[in-house]
């Protein structure tokens, strides 16, 4: 079983890993992801952490061509440039 | 009168292209002006401030505008590129001023109603300036707020039948030629299978998923008029497997200049390049030289054709492509960023497209080539990249196609091809004592 299955849990790995990064850096790849679920599938990865941003527990942050994921509100939103 | 003086912009208007600077303008004017009583949803002087802040930057050599940030409407990842301008004091007009992509029908096809439709919203909602089309093939609309993002997707969605396309780390959009609707060259039906793949990997499309941006595009024919080859992760050219039909006698007909066989369709016919000469233009220019005209009879060797389509193309009335078609599928172009850019590379000579089977042995290759680049692809890394750092022979084992020549491009400079022991009967030890029995030290 993977450990997807189980939101709850495989919801605070998540917020768990973004916390503890959180004084670095807010914003990340999907790549990152994969680190905290390394034994399932990047495409299980995927759904599951954009289903995160439909639940409103992270959010996107794009610059046109590339996306990356943040906990909602964190970081820097449009208005600044790296200078919080 | 314009609303800020733009000597530096003016000057781009005295070349002898159409100028964006002098659409603007009319732009600008017509909102000012507003005959048509628009209750404009972002300011009317959204079009005038964008000429302001363009010759700021100018004058600056610096851009004003922050990218980033905003995504897309509820439930998407993609579809709408924020940008925000850092002069908004100077400039409220463009404040915010975000692109919208919204995903082109198959073809580009439209009529005259769905385009006024969607002018009359943009118009309303936005500032009325578009690209027709992006060079993922989107219709872009330049320019709105962000209030009116949800406004505008709900609009396309339920009255328009319409979708956002991709951007960010999503499959971008689509795009094909219009292949078999009006081509007679094309090899199999792009809108179908372009429409096919748009629906089947919604997901993908808009939702982020890879490490970077993805693109799909399809080419009928090897005349490749979306320049698949050059401008997409994969692209899907159509192609034959049997012989080039020939028409002898229509042959003879472009040889004895038939006004009604003109060379090229006609499509030359502005000016007079002398008499048709089979050989000279023909023949001659075959790129394997595998044609050749014994004064009756045109003779193709077509093990030896790489279905360039130039034969084709100077006399389509003679010549047609294969009865047995399908596609090639390229993959890795791309423009400049990390590496420099790069064309297409073929994988698979020739796939059946088949719709009965939902297109099955397109999609197997699909799938195989995300799950590598998924695990494997860095951040920002495209498949091009990739392909290049980790060896087309790994590519050639995630996605199970045996190499083949068709994939060499020159023989002897880049093989790539090795054998593992595991191929190699007998592996690669040897025994020493057996070998000197027939060679000496
Ligand atoms: S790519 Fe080929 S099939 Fe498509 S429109 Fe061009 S010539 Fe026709
Ligand atoms: S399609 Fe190109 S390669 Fe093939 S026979 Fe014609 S000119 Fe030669």
């Amino acid at each position: 079983m993977s450990v997807l299955d189980n939101r709850e849990e495989a919801t605070k790995m998540v917020t768990d890993y973004l916390q503890k990064k959180l004084k670095n850096k807010t914003k990340f790849y999907l790549n990152d992801f994969y680190k905290v679920f390394p034994d399932d599938k990047p495409r299980q990865v995927k759904k599951f952490v954009n289903s995160l941003v439909t639940d409103g527990v992270l959010e996107y942050w794009s610059s046109g061509s590339t996306t990356m994921y943040g906990l909602k509100g964190a970081g820097k939103q449009h208005a600044s440039e790296g200078e919080e | 009168m314009a609303k800020h003086d733009t000597p530096l912009l003016d000057q781009l208007e005295s070349g002898p292209w159409p100028s964006f600077v002098s659409d603007l303008k009319r732009q600008a004017e017509i909102r000012a002006k507003n005959e048509e009583g628009v209750e404009f949803q972002i300011p009317a002087d959204s079009c005038d401030d964008l000429l302001g802040i363009l010759e700021l930057s100018f004058k600056h050599g610096r851009t004003h505008w922050k990218h980033g940030g905003i995504v897309g409407v509820f439930g998407y990842g993609g579809g709408v590129i924020g940008r925000y301008s850092d002069q908004p004091e100077m400039f409220p007009g463009v404040e915010a001023f975000h692109t919208m992509r919204v995903n082109q029908p198959a073809g580009k096809y439209y009529n005259t109603e769905y385009l006024r439709s969607i002018m009359k919203l943009w118009d309303f909602r936005g500032s009325g300036v578009t690209n027709m089309h992006g060079s993922t093939g989107d219709i872009i609309l330049l320019g709105t707020t962000t209030p009116q993002l949800e406004e505008i997707f709900y609009e396309l969605t339920h009255n328009l039948n319409q979708d956002l396309g991709g951007s960010g780390s999503n499959l971008r959009t689509p795009s094909d030629c219009l292949g078999s609707s009006r081509c007679e060259y094309s090899c199999y039906d792009t809108q179908a299978l372009c429409h096919f793949l748009t629906n089947e990997y919604q997901d993908e499309l808009h939702r982020p998923a890879f490490p970077y941006k993805f693109k799909f595009k399809f080419d009928g024919c090897p005349n490749c008029c979306v320049a698949s080859i050059a401008r997409a992760d994969m692209s899907f050219i159509g192609t034959w497997k049997d012989q080039i039909r020939i028409d002898q006698d229509a042959v003879n007909k472009y040889v004895e200049k038939d006004p009604a066989y003109p060379a090229n369709a006609g499509a030359h016919k502005g000016r007079d390049w002398g008499p048709f000469d089979i050989e000279k233009e023909v023949t001659d220019l075959c790129p394997t030289q595998c044609m050749k005209w014994d004064g009756k009879k045109l003779h193709i060797d077509d093990s030896n054709c790489t279905r360039c389509m130039h034969c084709i193309n100077v006399m389509p009335r003679a010549l047609k492509i294969g009865k047995e078609t399908g596609c090639s599928i390229l993959v890795g172009a791309k423009a400049p960023i990390l590496d420099g850019a790069q064309m297409g590379s073929l994988l698979a000579p020739f796939v059946p497209v088949n719709p009965d089977n939902d297109y099955e042995e397109v999609t197997e290759i699909i799938e195989s080539i995300w799950d590598w680049w998924m695990e494997e692809g860095k951040n920002r890394e495209r498949l091009g990249e990739l392909i290049m750092r980790q060896g087309f022979q790994k590519l050639l084992e995630v996605t199970g196609i045996d190499p083949m020549p068709q994939q060499v491009e020159h023989p002897r400079t880049n093989p790539y091809i090795f054998w593992k022991e595991e191929e190699v009967p007998g592996g690669f030890e040897r025994d020493i004592k057996e070998y000197r029995k027939y060679h000496q030290r």
